[in-house]
């Protein structure tokens, strides 16, 4: 009981003393640290209760460092030092003043023994402190951590702590714990209404201990006589099962997601070269190792602003690969038109030449790219939901691109022109439409794109001679899947084969699951030569 | 009209047997008989190499059938080429037995170092030589006939085809580098020691897989000149000129290409079971759709829809990847680049055109002329 | 009526399981009991909404010579393309004779049961020469092993040698057909189609890229191979209809707007308004 009141009083002053300390407060000094050396258990855990009571800034890593084993005490001059291992032995701060002394090797310390006791008087006391701090993800990290194994104590602090708790995620979070330890009382009453808070939880801890109420032991009888208690418990076990599915399945659903923006993104350009010109461009994967490419460039250009960089790359990226676009087109594929095969054959060849340069003038190993720092890290939703902002970021770059490239085509004068082209090419000449340039443009256009592409799988993916190679196949199937032609056929294609490929993954592996998808898509075409949404009408049933 | 004018009228294709028959009776002479401080002496490296290049040879010959003369490009033979050669890898292996390095008498090694306990079903029969023999057609021409009874009927034809070609070879090659599909997964089969008994790594047995390559391609080269020379070659062509009209004037377009393509197919089998025993090795990279497409370019080179041209540019092809991968591997990928740029822009007829046109200018224009 | 039914049926069934045990039908087996040899009733096709054939109902006779005019876009070869099965009619039924429904045809199984056809413009087989075009096209099993082993019979030879006489390209036999003009394209593809030997053919603007002195020739061959087999003519040269027509269909907008004989056709109010009127 005295540590309640303790903790109680350090509640108070904890409030009040993050605005004014108070001049009440006992100071923390080298006086105050001296009994953890001592022999006497009793002493130090007085000295314990002591420290924790001045509130200074301090008290939190020196105790979070007493019970890690990290508090030592310097032989030379009986300085308390908090130690990190490392190469040259352990580096130390002055655990007072937090100024770095340099390192020392391990004879030069003295290490502060504790006992069993002692490490749970520093763990409840170490848990209240954190409760009080001003800090809300410290706060929500205690809670948390107090969840997975709730004493007496430490749910009379919470339950102390909710009052004055503002903030609503590290207030539910008590009221869970608070509640896993009324689950363990007698009063029927309280325990239906823990079951009942209990059941909008996601943490295991929750889900284990509830399912234990539904155990049965050896003999056969529930471990849990109550059968009202046994019901609500097995409701709340479905209740966050069916919860927990529904997160796994959002999950599943955005891994698909970003894995079909990938693939949007790959076989967006292609569905302009392919879709709209009718041309095959096997070097379209090479176009897209070329933006891959040019971001590295751009990053070992501007070494110090990484976060920038991609801002840089992507217009940089587009720039390169249309211009290779066009000068592709100029130089082969205008020559080629009307004999598809043959177009396929020579750009092939072109994508040799390609990877060939690109091994010859940076190196046949791959070449690391950095990722931004505003792209690491996830968004962390829930304790069993996040979202990685990479993938996040990828998903809108493939939607921002598509949504570009569909304005550009329905909007623009060269959009008319291209799709003026497309549909005839001789009607469109005779309207005044130079359908050389049109077609340079479009090619262009599509190869820009690609290498766009480029500068997102560089985040994602190794950048080497090869990675084009490992995407064309598939942005081919893409196109074809979702119809030739077909914009949003190529963004429904895109996305449902990204969602179906995660979906199949966990029950086969992701390299079955590719195989399955590529027989799926090839006995498709095989059903729908004209993918999902054909285009219709006269002229392509000649 | 006697029943071997299709062969007679070739002139081409006489030139092309009379060369192959020298190099059949020479290159084992040389290799076998003359001894090795000679210089006319081959090494069985050499041997080993014209060997590869008869097989290649007899894998262009199959493409050329499917695509210079039916229209059909297929970015996935080598898949079948591969199968075949899958399927004398699997003989070869039993054929180890107890020798290998677990000295397990039943399981290859790959499988004990997997742990597996017994063979998988799709083994049995290949300890024989005959049912091996028989899967190297079977294996391949069955996928060509399941893969074109729905390709062809659903009327998916050109590029369309080609790339769905192209993800078969790629889809099996992703299956075979799996370790549970039981073929040795990413090392694929190897370190083979003897077939029907006779050590492969003797020149004699070299020697003679070699002269068997060489029949087999130039059986395979009457066998296909036959075809493409009868009626059923005249539809077939005629198929890849006008599809719809041939289907107008009566004739199931969909089974000439399934045939065609199934034979095709046979024949790319036939030349990967002779490529194994001589390389030694068989592993999924054969699968690779750089393979196919590679395979596409000799054809191109040589001459499509003539079956001498085929031959010719993988020969041709072949001998420059050998020299240029030694001696200046850097060009070697700028230059098979090159070459599929210029052949598909400038020599539409490849290398034979060439040599016609060549004949056309010094005044021998009924080589130009069509025969009947 | 029930017994040709079951073997209508049964030919259709069995070509589509495999190529095995395909018997191709004799022209001679077509039901004509009723006279009447081609049915398309209340045929409909459309096109992304655009109704290329609207509830067309068209009767062809056995050995009856049709002409069938009509604007661009009255659906003229539409209605080709549904007779040869190159197209399938959204609605409606299509049959040949009393018992072979070709909707549930091949384009293939339709040629070999009597059906033939020339097109608009004159596709033949361009690598090959002109005796070829004619061989490929002869009427004869079809199927590919036959085809494998194949020889010519000197009969066969001779019927080529005689087509080959009508169509007046008997010097150019050896050449390859891509070669030959376009009038002599149009007639190598009568030609083809004369070799097919059919029960009814459509003939698709025969008289196109031809001479005055080659479009009586065409006038006088179609003239004379109707009576044996029905021919079905679409065109647009009205002096050439008026040439051969015993009677004229006009087509507008997807269905029949007038049937009778030429006189009696140029006369309709309805076809002055909207065909020759303009």
């Amino acid at each position: 009981m005295r540590y309640i009141w303790t903790a109680l009083f350090l509640l108070f002053i904890g409030s009040a003393g993050a605005d004014e300390p108070s001049a009440t407060n006992p100071a923390l000094d080298a006086a105050a640290l001296a009994p953890l050396a001592s022999d006497d258990f009793d002493e130090k855990g007085r000295a314990i209760d002591a420290i924790a009571a001045t509130g200074d800034a301090h008290v939190l890593p020196i105790l979070r460092s007493l019970l890690d084993g990290q508090l030592f005490q310097r032989k030379d001059d009986d300085r308390f030092v908090i130690a990190a291992e490392s190469d040259a032995g352990y580096d130390i701060t002055d655990a007072l003043t937090s100024e770095n002394l340099g390192s020392v090797g391990k004879r030069d310390l003295r290490k502060l023994g504790l006992n069993n006791s002692l490490r749970s008087q520093l763990e409840t006391v170490l848990a209240r402190l954190s409760l009080t701090s001003p800090d809300t993800s410290i706060r929500l990290a205690a809670v948390n951590n107090m969840l997975k194994n709730p004493t007496e104590d430490t749910t009379a602090a919470i339950r102390a702590a909710l009052a004055n708790e503002k903030d609503s995620a590290v207030a539910d979070a008590m009221r869970t714990v608070i509640a896993m330890s009324d689950l363990g009382g007698g009063d029927p009453v309280v325990r239906l209404a823990a079951i009942d808070i209990l059941r909008d939880s996601l943490s295991p801890d929750v889900k284990n201990r509830l399912s234990a109420l539904l155990e049965k032991t050896s003999d056969g009888t529930f471990t849990e006589p109550d059968e009202n208690i046994r019901g609500a418990a097995e409701r709340a076990v479905a209740h966050i099962e069916s919860k927990v599915s529904l997160y796994g399945f959002a999950e599943n659903v955005f891994f698909g997601l970003s894995l079909g923006s990938v693939l949007l993104l790959s076989a967006i350009g292609l569905a302009i070269t392919f879709g709209v010109m009718g041309v095959i461009n096997m070097a379209h994967g090479e176009l897209m190792m070329l933006g891959a490419y040019t971001t590295y460039v751009i990053q070992l250009l501007m070494p110090n602003h990484i976060d920038a960089s991609l801002f840089v790359a992507v217009p940089a990226a587009f720039l390169v690969a249309g211009l290779v676009g066009i000068a592709i087109e100029r130089g082969v594929i205008r020559y080629l038109y009307g004999r598809p095969l043959e177009t396929l054959l020579a750009t092939f060849g072109i994508s040799l030449i390609l990877q060939q340069a690109v091994r010859s003038i940076f190196s046949p190993l791959n070449r690391s790219v950095s990722t931004p720092e505003w792209m690491s890290g996830s968004w962390q939703i829930n304790e069993i939901f996040s979202l990685t902002y990479n993938r996040l970021y990828i998903v809108l770059f493939a939607l921002i691109v598509f949504v570009g490239l569909l304005l550009l085509l329905k909007k623009t004068r060269l959009g008319l022109q291209v799709r003026a082209v497309s549909q005839n090419r001789s009607m469109a000449r005779t309207m005044g439409v130079r359908s050389n340039w049109v077609d340079a443009l479009t090619f262009g256009l599509g190869s820009g794109i690609a290498g766009v592409a480029g500068v997102a799988l560089s985040q994602l993916t190794n950048v080497g001679p090869n990675l084009g190679q490992s995407y064309i196949i598939d942005s081919f199937m893409v196109v074809v899947f979702g119809g030739v032609g077909n914009l949003w056929g190529t963004f429904v294609g895109a996305m449902s084969l990204g969602v179906v490929n995660k979906f199949l993954e966990p029950f086969s592996g992701a390299v079955l699951a590719k195989i399955l998808v590529l027989v799926f898509l090839i006995l498709f075409i095989q059903k729908r030569p004209r993918g999902l949404f054909p285009q219709k009408g006269r002229a392509v049933e000649g | 009209m006697n029943s071997l004018a299709f062969i007679r009228s070739d002139r081409g294709g006489h030139i092309f047997l009379g060369l192959l028959a020298a190099v059949t009776l020479v290159v084992p002479v040389l290799s076998l008989m003359v001894p090795e401080t000679s210089a006319l002496h081959l090494s069985s490296y050499t041997v080993t190499l014209v060997g590869k290049y008869l097989c290649f040879a007899l894998l262009a010959l199959a493409l050329d059938l499917v695509w210079g003369y039916c229209g059909i490009l297929s970015l996935g033979h080598g898949a079948f080429f591969a199968l075949g050669g899958y399927a004398m890898g699997m003989y070869l292996m039993r054929q180890i037995g107890d020798r290998g390095v677990y000295g397990n008498p039943e399981l290859p090694d790959f499988m004990v170092f997997l742990n597996w306990k017994e063979l998988p079903w799709y083994w049995f029969g290949f300890d024989h030589f005959w049912f091996a023999m028989v899967m190297v057609v079977v294996v391949p021409g069955l996928l060509a006939f399941a893969f074109g009874w729905f390709a062809f009927r659903s009327r998916v034809t050109g590029v369309y085809l080609s790339i769905i070609t192209q993800a078969l070879t790629f889809a099996l090659m992703l299956a075979f580098f799996r370790n549970e599909m039981g073929f040795g997964g990413n090392n694929g089969l190897t370190d083979f020691k003897d077939i029907l008994g006779f050590n492969l790594q003797s020149d004699a047995t070299r020697a003679t897989i070699f002269v068997l390559s060489a029949l087999a391609l130039g059986l395979g080269y009457i066998a296909c000149r036959y075809i493409v020379s009868s009626k059923l070659g005249r539809v077939v062509t005629a198929i890849r000129d006008a599809e719809s009209r041939t289907r107008f004037i009566g004739y199931q377009v969909d089974n000439y290409k399934l045939w065609i393509f199934t034979f095709s197919a046979m024949l790319a089998g036939i030349a990967g079971a002779l490529y194994v025993p001589q390389v030694g090795i068989i592993n999924p990279g054969e699968f690779s759709p750089l393979n196919s497409i590679e395979l596409v370019v000799w054809v191109a080179v040589g001459g499509r829809a003539t079956l001498y041209g085929a031959v010719l540019g993988a020969f041709t092809v072949n001998y420059a990847k050998t020299y240029f991968t030694a001696a200046l591997p850097d060009v070697w990928l700028f230059a098979l680049g090159a070459l599929f740029v210029i052949v598909t822009m400038f020599l539409p007829r490849g290398l034979i055109g060439l040599l016609e046109r060549i004949k056309v200018r010094r005044g021998a224009p009924q080589l130009a002329e069509r025969k009947s | 009526m029930s017994d040709s039914t079951q073997a209508g049926e049964s030919i259709v069934d069995s070509d589509r399981i495999g190529e095995v045990g395909i018997h191709t039908v004799e022209p001679g087996k077509v039901d004509v009991s009723h006279k009447t040899i081609l049915y398309l009733e209340d045929v409909t096709v459309s096109f992304d909404g655009f109704k290329a054939l609207n509830k067309l109902s068209l009767y062809i006779d056995d050995g009856e010579l049709r002409c069938i005019i009509g604007p661009n876009g009255a659906g003229k070869t539409t209605m080709m393309d549904v007779v040869t099965g190159k197209t399938r009619p959204d609605s409606g039924s299509v049959f040949f004779g009393q018992t072979m429904d070709l909707t549930e045809m091949d384009e293939y199984e339709i040629a070999r049961a009597g059906i033939g056809r020339k097109f608009q413009k004159p596709t033949v087989l361009p690598e090959h020469t002109v005796f070829e075009n004619l061989e490929l096209a002869m009427h004869t099993d079809k199927r590919v092993w036959t085809s494998l082993f194949s020889r010519l019979s000197g009969e066969q030879r001779d019927r080529i040698d005689g087509v080959l006489d009508t169509i007046g390209l008997r010097d150019q036999a050896r050449r390859a057909a891509g070669l030959l003009s376009h009038g002599q394209k149009q007639w190598l593809e009568i030609g083809m189609l004369l070799m097919q030997g059919p029960r009814v053919m459509l003939v698709d603007e025969p008289v196109a890229g031809m001479t005055h002195q080659e479009m009586d020739r065409t006038a006088e061959l179609l003239t004379s191979l109707a009576g044996e087999r029905s021919v079905i003519v679409v065109e647009h040269d009205m002096e050439f209809v008026r040439s051969i027509a015993s009677k004229v269909t006009v087509l507008h907008e997807g269905s029949v707007l007038a049937e009778g004989t030429m006189d009696e056709v140029q006369n309709n109010k309805k076809v002055i308004e909207v065909y020759l009127g303009e």
